[in-house]
């Protein structure tokens, strides 16, 4: 019996319009439900991190990583492997801070953007917004407190998409309250 | 060679799941006080390897055997934790285990949006597959005795 009995190489592939479109058709309903941008971009962050905590498990049961020892081990396996898997893009990893705690990944082509124009009343929505929350959830689950937002959009004429990555803390296991 | 049980803890401790098939001992306290008394012992083992460890390890504690049984035991890194009673026969559960987080508790539990995360798991699908996966497994039937 192999690892990954009939998982990994034959990975259920589908369109990813399918699923371009349904985010967009999420995102206008949630313009229609909140008044402003704001309200929008926590509700997509807050999907987005229950997405991250369940699509980590997913993640490590096909792809075998082990446990990450650094944060550029880590913004490495996001980049090649965790992106690859389920958005089919390899962002590249760059602008690491001195102390090794903070790191850009520059999405070429933002497959949730395929085909979205920013109408000019919602300028402050953060349209990919549950990017954000997918990454601080999955990442929460091995461990790492980490801040993720954009800083680049090319929905709002920057020239490149930019997910700034910020390593807060480790977060220790701790024996529950009250067992010795 | 035979199964005696199995265990499935998350990070902090709770018990996702517990069944068991052939298992002629019971420990005698509740259920509750059996799943926190085999976590605490968890926790501890995993942190004393990995004090006690004079190199750096890869994959931590991963079986213990007395006279009469062996524990083997796989984590994830996201901290979920297998436990699988065997009798001696049975080398290395690796495989088996592997199987059951990434196919059966994956598949079945975390990804089925109406099993909230952090709980016992209430999803007869999951028994019943999980029932069936051990089962079948070469080393499942008790030998005579």
């Amino acid at each position: 019996m192999s690892r990954q009995a009939g998982r990994g190489t034959e990975n259920k592939k589908m369109n990813s319009e399918l699923f371009t479109l349904t985010y967009g058709a999420l995102v206008t309903q949630l313009c229609k439900d909140y008044e402003n941008d704001e309200d929008v971009n926590k509700q997509l962050d807050k999907m987005g991190y229950n997405i991250g905590v369940r699509l980590i498990e997913d993640f490590l049961a096909r792809s075998n990583v082990g446990k990450c020892h650094d944060f550029r081990e880590t913004a490495d396996v996001i980049a090649k492997i965790g992106f690859k898997m389920y958005l089919g893009i390899t962002p590249s990893i760059t602008n690491w801070s001195p102390a090794g705690d903070e790191f850009s990944l520059i999405l070429e082509n933002n497959p949730l953007v395929d085909f979205v124009e920013l109408p000019d009343n919602h300028s402050s929505l953060i349209y990919s917004n549950l990017l954000c929350g997918v990454l601080r959830g999955a990442l929460e689950m091995v461990q790492m407190a980490v801040d993720a937002r954009f800083v680049q959009d090319t929905l709002k004429g920057d020239s490149v998409t930019e997910i700034r990555m910020k390593f807060i803390k480790r977060i220790e296991d701790n024996l529950p309250a009250g067992e010795e | 060679m035979t199964i005696h049980n199995l265990y499935i803890f998350d990070r902090t401790g709770t018990c996702l799941h517990y069944s068991e098939w052939h298992r002629r001992r019971q420990a005698g306290i509740p259920k509750e006080e059996e799943f926190k008394l085999m976590f605490g012992m968890l926790f501890s083992l995993c942190s004393f390897v990995n004090k006690m460890s004079p190199t750096d390890m890869r994959e931590g504690f991963v079986s213990f055997q007395t006279s009469r049984y062996r524990l083997h035991y796989l984590e994830s890194p996201s901290g979920v934790r297998l436990v699988l009673n065997t009798d001696l026969g049975v080398s290395s559960a690796r495989d088996a285990l592997q199987h059951i987080y990434s196919n059966l508790f994956v598949e079945l539990v975390v990804k089925n949006p109406l099993c909230p995360p952090r709980a016992p798991v209430q999803s007869e699908l999951f028994r019943s597959r999980l029932d069936a996966f051990i089962r079948g497994l070469p080393f499942f039937a008790p030998r005579p005795s």
